[in-house]
């Protein structure tokens, strides 16, 4: 999980590069580069959703049974198929530019800004950890808790605007650090693995949310299904593009969670102590850093901002509570932490395309015949070449770079 | 306790320090106990009976009902599970280890408690306990065969948490596979093929590309859940013949199935359930009794020593987790042929992380691993029928149970789960 920080660039490689052209220089440089790697990988992912759609596809099946006699009938069904899902996934994701109104054009694109809403807070929690050398899988169980707690608040308490809304927010924040807190000091006092850990309290935590629901707390009055009422407006972010746009303030708190972060991270020596305990622990135990105390504040860090995830489907798109309010938003911001590289910049964009891409799901449903589950594949195959460098190099025989890093946390 | 003591750290020569006392298993099993005495013992109220139907009318030999007074009955079996738990102190205090019954009687001791507390003064109804053993053992299959292929993997040093999406393909190809054929068993044959493909997969990340054998676990997970709902909702929902519920016949065993009660449990099930028996017995004989066993072993606990004497480290670990991958895809035709159910999206439904969870209870060996399997199929198997009786317990913590379990073992609260030395490093020459 460590990343290799020796450089391994020999003298003899320095002295030959300015005998190379300028140009070719900066375009190995560029080929060479990890976004190089990044770009390739999102393009390689595409492609394989593509042969997928393609299989999928019924024109394509029934043409292909009499290729041989009219390819052309085949290649024009693959044309279809694939326009359809392309155009669709950009519809529904960027632009809608079959709207009539300015508001119907970009409307996708803030439903991108809103999916990629509780992605930023979870992503940036995974982050963190991965930095801290902690590998959290528990972003699951913290979201759940988190919006539990933020819920219960918004939906039980009656208080006036602003300080309700502020409230719920920070108890959403409190779930998930509690959420947090279990794992990292089982880890920092009993050396248990963390992701063991994590994952099993994903599973409590789904079935402790499942039992709250059946009490008379939290259910919803008049119905029998496991919901809760929904949350008091005054306890909802506020929209901030106006009321026919999704997109709530949620994601202005999560850019501030994203510079936060950073600050945190880049500029702060408590963040320098944590990387420090990612990188090398032993030498940070040398130098006099608390090992365990890293560990716990890293995880209840990391779980309050996967609580805050959890608030933006409960205070801002949902709105009530169930069990499945966390969806796989835990899964998918471990891809975003790895995508964007565990930094927040990156996980901001990461979180963008996959927001985007699940943003883009009912569009491929109705325009394109499609389930929305190519997203996950396209979304697990990005990760998984991102993950691989050397893979994606060997694909697409791009040349390697002097040294490596590796890129899994 | 053979296999225990062939994976545990060698035993203290004269010479070594006397190890510390090992209070934390016998003050968890005392507290338990009193819990038990108080809430099933002290808390079921006097005059009440529960009524246990030991077998069914279908079975070979007829046995009576047995009604037992539900207050006497759970706390003397109560004291017994407090009193276990006093002896267990007791070796603890002279540094000894206590034999493997002592955990079985009394975690027996404590599920007869709760049963009978459970099922006093419900005069309707009655604790079904064949059917509740049966499908105890039924429902711990996919998770045997799970942490079957979690302890093949991880024994030689590669983590594998991408059982789920194992279990997950193999359940969809023998459905597709079986489908296709007709015919159940086909897709029995099947399914082994899918579980490979992914543990290949996980293979070639974690050993040619050196990446971090949880992401590609994690990440496998998503994209086999991706690619089965997407061919689910394509596919199989134009043509419904590819996904058809087919059913595998219990085939009882001639003789061996007619005992009371272990009968109908153990030798009246499917074809997969003989196989999860042989699969079992020849994993525990062959991972610590012969030489592949300990080259695997050394493998996953000192890669450098072996390959100094050697052994190819990531051949072997490439083998051993495609053979995993395989096992657990066998474990996947469960959820569909063998249960006769058609495909479903998720229908693994996280069993693969409970897989995982009885790997680490069951100490990276595989009878242990089939002994917690069975556990947690027995509180899924409990749940049910705690719910047809209506028991005051929420199901849903009965449902916690496998997990809390696992946490508890990992922080070593309760006895100490040590994973292989290297597992999840990547050997680099």
């Amino acid at each position: 999980m460590s990343e290799q920080g020796q450089s391994t660039t020999e003298p003899d490689a320095e002295v030959a590069a300015p005998q190379e052209s300028r140009s070719r220089q900066v375009l190995r440089e560029i080929a060479e580069s990890s976004s190089m790697v990044v770009f390739m990988a999102i393009v390689a992912s595409m492609i394989i959703g593509g042969l997928l759609i393609i299989f999928a596809d019924e024109a394509v099946r029934e043409s292909a049974g009499y290729f041989f006699s009219r390819p052309g009938d085949t290649f024009s069904a693959i044309g279809d198929a694939l326009g359809s899902a392309y155009s669709a996934m950009f519809n529904g994701a960027v632009l809608n530019l079959q709207a009539e109104s300015f508001a119907g054009m970009i409307k996708p694109f803030t439903q991108t800004l809103t999916m990629a809403t509780p992605l930023i807070f979870a992503g940036l929690g995974l982050g963190l950890g991965f930095r801290a050398g902690l590998f959290n899988i528990g972003a699951q169980g913290q979201i759940l808790i988190g919006a539990t707690v933020g819920g219960y608040i918004g939906f039980a308490w009656d208080l006036p605007w602003g300080l309700h809304l502020l409230l719920a927010v920070l108890g959403c924040a409190l779930g998930g650090a509690l959420w947090g807190f279990i794992p990292g000091v089982l880890k920092a006092k009993r050396g248990a693995h963390e992701v063991i850990v994590t994952i099993m309290l994903n599973y409590i935590a789904l079935y402790l949310v499942a039992w709250l629901l059946s009490l008379e707390a939290f259910q919803r009055e008049g119905s029998d299904n496991p919901i809760s009422p929904i949350v008091a407006e005054t306890a909802q972010y506020p929209k901030i593009l106006g009321v026919q746009f999704n997109l709530h303030l949620g994601f202005v708190l999560a850019l501030a969670c994203a510079w936060g972060v950073w600050w945190l991270m880049e500029r702060s020596t408590l963040g320098f102590r944590l990387r420090a305990v990612g990188a090398n622990p032993s030498a940070a135990r040398t130098a006099g850093m608390s090992i365990g105390a890293a560990t716990i504040l890293t995880m209840v860090i990391a779980g309050a901002l996967a609580g805050l995830a959890g608030s933006a489907p409960v205070l801002g798109t949902q709105k009530f509570l169930t069990d499945a309010v966390a969806g796989s938003l835990g899964f998918d911001a471990i891809t975003v932490a790895l995508l964007g590289r565990s930094r927040p910049l990156g996980i901001v964009l990461a979180a963008i395309l996959f927001g985007g891409l699940q943003a883009s799901g009912p569009s491929l449903q109705v325009n394109a015949g499609l389930p929305v589950d190519i997203v996950v594949v396209i979304q697990a195959l990005i990760v998984l070449f991102i993950a691989a460098p050397p893979l994606v190099r060997a694909i697409f025989r791009l040349p390697s770079p002097a040294h490596e890093k590796e890129v899994a946390a | 306790m053979t296999a225990t003591v062939a994976d545990a750290p060698a035993a203290p020569a004269p010479s070594a320090p006397i190890p510390a006392k090992r209070w934390g298993a016998s003050i968890a099993l005392g507290v338990i106990a009193l819990i038990s005495l108080v809430i099933f013992g002290l808390g079921t109220p006097t005059g009440s009976s529960t009524t246990f139907v030991v077998a069914r009318n279908t079975d070979f030999v007829h046995l009576p009902t047995y009604t037992a007074p539900s207050r006497l009955a759970a706390i003397v079996l109560s004291v017994l599970a407090l009193a276990l738990a006093g002896w267990a102190a007791y070796r603890a205090n002279q540094h000894r280890k206590v034999g493997v019954w002592l955990p079985v009687v009394y975690g027996m001791a404590i599920m007869g408690a709760l049963l009978t507390w459970a099922g006093a003064g419900r005069d309707a109804t009655s604790i079904q306990l064949t059917g509740l053993l049966t499908s105890s053992l039924f429902l711990a299959v996919p998770l045997v065969f799970g942490a079957l292929a979690g302890t093949l993997c991880e024994r030689s040093g590669i983590i594998n948490i991408a059982i789920e999406g194992q279990l997950l393909a193999g359940a969809f190809l023998a459905a597709l596979v079986g489908s296709m054929a007709g015919n159940a068993y086909v897709g029995l044959i099947a399914a082994p093929v899918a579980g490979a493909l992914v543990g290949l997969l996980l293979a070639i990340f974690a050993t040619k590309y050196w990446v971090n054998q949880i992401v590609v676990g994690v990440v496998l997970n998503m994209l086999v859940v991706g690619l089965t709902s997407f061919f689910f909702s394509t596919v199989m929902t134009e043509n419904g013949d590819l996904n058809q519920a087919l059913g595998m016949a219990r085939l009882p065993i001639p003789l061996l199935s007619s005992i009371p009660i272990i009968g109908p449990v153990l030798f009246n099930q499917n074809l997969l359930v003989y196989i999860l028996y042989v699969v079992v017995a020849a994993m525990q004989i062959m991972l610590f009794k012969s030489r592949w066993g300990l080259r695997v072993r050394a493998v996953g606990e000192h890669p450098k020593a072996a390959d100094t004497v050697g052994i190819k480290v990531n051949r072997t670990r490439v083998r051993n987790t495609v053979l995993g991958g395989a096992i657990a895809g066998l474990g996947g035709a469960f959820f569909t042929v063998a249960s006769g159910l058609a495909f479903g999206k998720e229908m693994t439904s996280g069993k693969g992380y409970i897989a995982l969870a009885a790997m680490i209870l069951g100490r990276w060996s595989p009878r242990g691993a089939l002994a917690a399997a069975l556990l947690f199929g027995f509180a899924d198997a409990l749940r049910a029928q705690l719910g047809t009786i209506g028991s005051p317990i929420p199901s849903q913590f009965l449902a916690m149970f496998p997990y809390i379990a696992t946490i508890f073992a990992v922080a070593g609260l309760v006895g100490h789960a040590r994973p292989p030395a290297s597992e999840g490093i990547p050997y680099k020459k």
